[in-house]
């Protein structure tokens, strides 16, 4: 186990890479997804105001 | 309706009017490039082997400056709307709209580079070579300048977007220009200036039509 | 009403797709790390191989959103379809943010690679301009109030970047073969070994997977924010 963590001595180049990889990945996807719950809010709105 | 070498002759008066033209963009040049040996340090050595990319940096910004002005006054106050009727093609309006800025600000860049290669220490032969990259490379900053300012000649206050469309564009004509320079002074293998020539002619050659393009899109709504 | 017909078409075909992409991508991924994470350490990069399965696949994905974006951007100016340039802008914040994953994670690799965190070679310096142009794009799209307008002008930027963007990784490998004798690392090496290689391409694979789904998904945020326009101004859907 701490030999997977320590990456060889690399861990602190690999790990950050990998963190850094999530966390932008993981922004996308809820940006996109709150982005289009909105979308599809503000419609269902609009089209109860008709 | 306006002949091709009218339009030029009446953007080129326009430029020394409006801005000081050529006299803005060499003043701009050189101010620039005396910068960088204040902000680097005075050995010769050293200035002489960052000149090419220094001065070709310098000249991209000083030819840059005047280029939104390439459409944009025409835009606003309509003018650009009855030159575009005119019997000549927007692609043709765009090589004469290329050919004015150039004749305002590579030229007169180009005449002024010898002094400031001497400035910076460079020997009489990669001197020659960096006026001649000059001389060869300034149509494409002004072909690809062309196309930004079509892109934009209608936003508001787009006088940053200009430049950040533009640069990323004309990334190898400073390669090949400043490489040349590099390539004289520390005797590498040559063709730097060949590939600019190439670059350059393919710019001029192409970039009308994404100008008239742009401007079309601009004009017709 | 046939300009109407086609983003209803696309909102149900999208709909029965997509659980299909996101499931595929999540076994992609899923599988990618496994099999990165249980490879052995490179006898010449050491456990630092790791970090290709993440900057590989970033930068594999930015590119193809580039093309993608160039793609819809040229049928868009030449068919005029109004999907199209959906499709182009909805991909342009999506590329730049893979390319700017790209330099980060390649950043990281480089640092015990090369002992540098930054080189100017061909491909990271073109890669680093392709996120300019992407940025600059953004700025221009949103700078244009129109909105046809904006995705006509767009569209011959982004073809305009097409184009030049193999000239200038051309012209900056040309320069610094020329200029330097050291070695430049090309990722992956000569030959990359299976064991490697699999998590690579189920990494890749998850990564383009992702971005269709984030693509498609943003596509049909922007046809209901579209909808919600017409609908408030009384326009029937």
């Amino acid at each position: 186990m701490i030999a997977f963590l320590a990456m060889g001595g690399y861990a602190a180049f690999v790990w950050p890479a990998y963190g850094i990889s999530l966390a932008c990945l993981a922004t996308m996807v809820a940006v996109t997804v709150r982005d289009y719950r909105r979308a599809k809010a503000q419609l269902t709105y609009a089209t109860k105001q008709k | 309706m306006m002949s091709f070498m009218a339009l030029v002759s009446r953007d080129v008066r326009l430029a020394v009017r409006a801005g000081g033209g050529a006299a803005l963009a060499v003043a701009f040049f050189a101010a620039a490039a005396t910068l960088v040996p204040l902000g680097v340090g005075a050995d010769l050595w050293l200035l002489a082997q960052i000149a090419g990319g220094v001065l070709w940096v310098a000249a991209v910004l000083a030819a840059l400056l005047s280029l939104d002005r390439l459409f944009q006054a025409d835009f606003d106050d309509g003018s650009l709307d009855i030159i575009a009727l005119s019997p000549l093609s927007l692609e043709t309006i765009s090589v004469a709209k290329i050919l004015s800025h150039w004749l305002t600000t590579g030229v007169p860049l180009t005449l002024v580079s010898p002094l400031l290669g001497v400035l910076f220490g460079l020997p009489a032969k990669a001197i020659a070579v960096l006026s001649l990259s000059l001389l060869m490379g300034t149509p494409a900053i002004s072909a690809i300048g062309a196309i930004g300012a079509g892109l934009t000649l209608a936003i508001r206050r787009g006088g940053l977007i200009l430049p950040l469309v533009v640069l990323p564009l004309l990334a190898p004509a400073v390669i090949f220009g400043a490489g040349s320079v590099l390539a004289t002074l520390n005797t590498m293998p040559g063709g730097a200036l060949a590939l600019l020539a190439a670059y350059s002619l393919a710019a001029v050659l192409l970039a009308p039509f994404a100008v008239a393009a742009a401007v079309r899109l601009n004009l017709g709504g | 009403m046939q300009t109407l017909a086609n983003p209803t078409r696309f909102m149900a075909a999208s709909q029965s797709i997509l659980p299909w992409l996101a499931g595929a991508a999540a076994i992609s991924l899923g599988a990618g790390l496994v099999l990165g994470f249980a490879a052995p350490p490179d006898y010449q990069q050491g456990d630092t191989v790791k970090i290709m399965f993440v900057h590989v696949p970033a930068v594999w994905t930015a590119m193809m959103a580039y093309g993608l974006l160039a793609l819809a951007s040229l049928i868009g100016l030449v068919n005029r379809h109004p999907l199209a340039d959906l499709a182009a802008r909805t991909a342009a914040p999506l590329g730049a943010a893979f390319t700017a994953l790209g330099l980060i994670t390649g950043s990281l690799w480089g640092r015990p690679m090369w002992g540098a965190w930054w080189v100017w070679d061909g491909r990271l310096t073109t890669f680093l301009l392709l996120l300019f142009i992407y940025v600059g794009y953004i700025a221009l799209w949103n700078a244009i109030e129109d909105e046809t307008r904006a995705a006509r002008i767009c569209a011959v930027l982004a073809l305009v970047g097409a184009v030049n963007l193999p000239v200038i990784e051309f012209s900056v490998d040309w320069w610094t073969t020329l200029h330097q004798g050291e070695s430049i690392f090309r990722a992956g090496g000569p030959l990359i070994a299976p064991v490697f290689l699999w998590p690579l391409f189920l990494m890749a694979l998850g990564y383009t997977l992702l971005f269709f789904v984030l693509w498609i998904i943003r596509i049909r945020t922007e046809i209901l924010v579209r909808q919600s326009r017409r609908t408030a101004m009384g326009i029937s859907a």
